[in-house]
């Protein structure tokens, strides 16, 4: 049931070919991140403080250099100790300093799993012996795990020279703080006297990880000269060499990063941990070095998103039209400024065109990994709590949810209370289409329940570049410089091959290396089949141009006198001549006699992304005795533009919307008193495995997006938003009850249950 | 500490090796016998993305020692085709976009196979609590799913060959 906008005449784009990296990934012939090996290649393993928060007095490595078959032992003296500078190269905000630090603990360790030395040896096992031979002389601090304790006046301060941005006057104290930002548009005040009826409520988040199913891998090869080649399992080759630059001092035309193929990253994988280590012990030993994480290692040490504390107050008039709203976020940034605090507190509210807003935010570190960004970052913190407050609003004043949301909702040229105003959106159309599924009328039963909520998400565009190559056959080659993390190789080929006529099997994507493409900016913010599909685009529309003026070249015709339909140069009308058409293939074969190879590249900074909205209906049943709840059916309704793919495009909202179920119902770190954290693993962090979900209808709808040849928009990030509130707005029309506090796991909702019992 | 010599069969194919004795069969497969479809997500036992069928049980093979393979047979992802020839699963996949970044595929298609040789015949409950073992973050499991009772409708002769 899709509501589609498609132009008839497209061949390619909007069909569900198989993906050209497919048998490889069925047969296990794909090579991701650890499956690379090198000549004389050696394991790189690395030392991690047992402590939440301590001081750093000394590291003694002698004693493991001395073993056997160890060939190289780094700590921080190994890299530079390089000043404060923002760096724009991830997904989020990020400081070269802070990453460095983050790679490699200098004077101190600020969480549990915080690197402290790393080695590489002949084998795994002699790295492991190694590493219980280095002496660690640590002074235990006293630390912080908690956001609303880090944030106190007598917490321990993790950055003595941290002081909190954005506040006046400016702090003369160190503070775990390390931002406080504002947005207000109108009067809240006044707004708030003028609502009939408020709600208001504090929900919180707990940290979840983007836990793909592939831990982080890097092998790194430096020659004496400096040369060095880094292969890796990473969202962006440009990404690492940019940041593997910076941390060593070296210059970035040394390094050359290949793309190994990536197991999943949803954010996590947009900045480095390994990399600079293994390029650091390589050129200390004079030999390729291996580093992988092991699963316990990436919920140590690798960053989830933030935890957080929100709350959430909102206004209305009897008929529903909102006229406050107000919103105060606390996000933990983990042991390094940088949460997503920012985007959390532009998205909540994002969906709805509302005349007074005032949200502050708040950035705090605390002894936990550094946070990274996961799918939407911040969004899905935020929206949690202002689509559940949405929903207890739409009780109040006994409205349908959908019809309270589709009254204020956003529409073309609505202002948001953070500047920008929206223009060619479809939220409307998919709020509708929501109300209009036969999910959300089809009958309940017993200790049932039924929740919809909303979500938003800016998605970008940013430099990408791709080459399109014509072969001698008159196939064609697409290069790119995108990681492809979901499917990317199968869109851009399809772009490629419905601008030059042929079929998609005739035109092979690949991943460029960082020697081999030009620069292009990490696989996130869903930008890739936007921004990379337009200059993936505008290269084959080159070539065409190309081909055309070849094809007028072998008829002896001015090239305006040619036009390219399927696959080939006609004479345009009568007058051109009567030529008969030449394919791509017959021009191919002459290309030597006219000019040369066929080929084009494009780099470009593609601007007017466009925003994504998604509306998620959920049924859920709760065991009135254990607590447990089940999903029962889920819907999620999407504007996506235009499927390039559909059945990717499906699978990125099927995908989000199970991690967001595994957010809402199970997923949480849990820490002991030292800061230690006790569930690193997959048997108690638990992800959404198959029994626990139904299938999840994805529903596209397609609002084209003008800023796009075929009209896409970004579309996995979106699906992530909806689900918390969507379940809980579910357990509350199954229960009565309003839990406000994730994970909304078996024991939390027993025991709320238990207490509306007594 | 001398290795340990191991006689076993892989994919059909008498295999030699030599390990250490705490090594996994997960580790030879990946480390020394050049296998890398088998992957390591966790070596726990709890993602399955290790998953191979040894003498027709489903096992992680993080979980098992190299020197248990003495005498055994090995089914890894790299021995469910035939030749060119795709097993109905491995095609299913493909044809129902069942994967996205691919990393848990290897072990999702030898549990789909293990399953299918015991069950020809899977409810959808069936399938999830089969594969319940086997852990993929990027797809909902949705298209994995459909997959599989495709592959197994097809297998059963109700669905012409694609």
């Amino acid at each position: 049931m899709n509501y589609i906008v498609s132009k008839p005449e497209l061949k390619v784009v909007g069909t569900r070919p198989v993906r050209p990296d497919g048998v490889d990934k069925v047969t296990g012939r794909a090579q991701f991140g650890a499956d690379m090996v090198l000549p004389g290649m050696l394991w790189g393993k690395v030392l991690r403080s047992p402590h939440a928060h301590a001081r750093i007095l000394g590291i003694d490595t002698s004693k493991a250099e001395k073993l056997p078959g160890v060939k190289a032992v780094v700590t921080a003296k190994d890299f530079p100790d390089i000043a404060s500078e923002e760096a724009f190269v991830g997904e989020g905000p990020m400081n070269f300093r802070d990453l460095s630090r983050n790679c490699m603990a200098r004077d101190k360790a600020l969480y549990e799993g915080h690197a402290v030395a790393a080695v590489a040896a002949i084998s795994q096992s002699v790295a492991d012996a190694a590493l219980a031979l280095i002496d660690v002389t640590y002074e235990v601090l006293p630390h912080v795990i908690d956001v609303e304790e880090a944030m106190r006046p007598d917490a321990p301060i993790l950055h003595e020279d941290l002081f909190t941005q954005g506040v006046e006057p400016k702090p003369t104290k160190p503070s775990n703080i390390a931002k406080r930002l504002h947005f207000k548009k109108g009067d809240v005040a006044a707004g708030f006297r003028e609502a009939e009826v408020i709600v208001e409520g504090r929900y919180t988040t707990q940290p979840v990880h983007q836990a793909y199913i592939e831990p982080h891998a890097a092998l790194c090869a430096v020659a004496a000269d400096g040369q060095a080649q880094i292969y890796s399992s990473s969202q962006g080759q440009f990404m690492v060499r940019a940041y593997c630059a910076k941390l060593l001092g070296w210059d970035i035309a040394n390094i050359r990063a290949v793309p190994l193929e990536i197991g999943g990253g949803f954010g996590g994988k947009t900045l480095v941990y390994l990399e600079p280590l293994a390029l650091a012990l390589s050129k200390k030993s004079g030999r390729p070095v291996k580093i992988v994480m092991t699963r316990e290692e990436v919920f140590r040490a690798s960053g989830p998103t933030s935890g957080a504390v929100v709350e959430v107050k909102i206004g209305a008039r009897k008929d529903g039209t909102i006229v406050a709203a107000q919103q105060v976020l606390k996000y933990q940034a983990g042991a390094f400024p940088g949460s997503p605090v920012g985007p959390g507190c532009m998205c909540g509210f994002a969906m709805y065109d509302l005349p007074n807003v005032e949200v502050e935010g708040f950035d705090v570190v605390s002894n936990r990994p550094k946070v990274a960004a996961y799918r939407a970052p911040g969004a899905p913190i935020s929206s949690w709590a202002v689509e559940s407050a949405l929903d207890e609003l739409a009780r109040k004043l006994e409205m349908d949810p959908i019809a309270l949301r589709e009254k204020n909702a956003v529409r073309d040229g609505s202002k948001t209370h953070y500047g920008p105003s929206f223009r060619d959106i479809g939220f409307l159309e998919t709020i509708r289409a929501a109300r209009a599924h036969p999910h959300y009328t089809a009958p309940l039963g017993k200790n049932q329940g039924r929740g919809v909520a909303c979500g938003f998400w800016f998605n970008i565009g940013g430099e990408s570049s791709a080459a399109v190559h014509i072969n001698e056959d008159g196939t064609a080659t697409v290069v790119s410089g995108n990681p492809d993390i979901g499917g990317s190789r199968a869109s851009m080929a399809m772009m490629a091959a419905e601008v030059l006529g042929i079929p998609v099997e005739k035109v092979r994507p690949i991943v460029g290396d960082t020697a081999s493409i030009g620069f292009t900016h990490l696989t996130g913010g869903s930008r890739v089949t936007f921004a990379t599909g337009m200059a993936v685009t505008q290269a084959a529309e080159k070539v065409v141009e190309q081909l055309k003026a070849r094809a007028a070249q072998i008829w002896e015709i001015p090239a305006e006198a040619v036009e390219w339909k399927d696959g080939a140069a006609y004479p345009a009308g009568s007058n051109a001549g009567g030529f008969e058409p030449l394919s791509l293939a017959d021009i191919a074969l002459k290309a030597a006699r006219t000019g040369g190879p066929i080929s084009s590249e494009v780099s470009l900074n593609a601007q007017g992304a466009g925003p994504g909205f998604g509306c998620h209906i959920c049924d859920v049943e709760v065991d009135p005795e254990t607590g447990a709840v089940k999903i029962l059916r889920y819907t999620a309704v999407q504007d996506v533009g235009k499927a390039i793919h559909p059945a990717y495009v499906e699978g990125q909202i099927q995908g989000g919307a199970a991690q967001g179920i595994g957010w809402a119902l199970n997923e949480e770190y849990i820490y002991d008193s030292q800061g230690r954290m006790e569930n690193p693993g997959f048997l108690d962090y638990r992800v959404p495995v198959a029994s626990d979900l139904p299938r999840i209808e994805a529903v596209l709808v397609e609002v084209p997006n003008p800023r796009h040849p075929f009209g896409a928009r970004g579309v996995g990030e979106v699906p992530i938003v909806p689900p918390m509130a969507a379940v809980g707005n579910a357990i509350r029309a199954a229960t009565g009850l309003r839990l406000r506090d994730l994970p909304m796991s078996p024991p939390k909702v027993r025991a709320a249950l238990d207490a509306a019992r007594k | 500490m001398s290795k340990h010599h191991v006689t076993t069969t892989i994919n059909g194919e008498p295999v030699e090796f030599l390990c250490e004795t705490q090594e996994t069969m997960l580790d030879v497969l990946r480390n020394t016998l050049n296998l890398t479809g088998s992957k390591e997500g966790c070596a726990s036992g709890d993602c399955g993305a290790c998953s191979v069928i040894c003498d027709g049980k489903l096992v992680c093979s993080c979980l098992m020692l190299g020197v248990e393979a003495e005498g055994r047979s090995i089914v890894t992802v790299e021995g469910v085709a035939e030749g060119d020839t795709l097993h109905p699963v491995q095609r299913k996949f493909l044809e129902h976009a069942a994967l996205q970044c691919g990393f848990c595929t290897p072990g999702l298609i030898v549990a789909s196979k293990a399953l299918l040789d015991e069950n020809p015949n899977p409810t959808e409950e069936e399938a999830r609590y089969w594969l319940a073992g086997n852990l993929c973050r990027c797809t909902g499991y949705d298209k994995i799913i459909a997959a599989v009772l495709d592959a197994a409708a097809e297998m059963r002769g109700e669905r012409s060959a694609a």
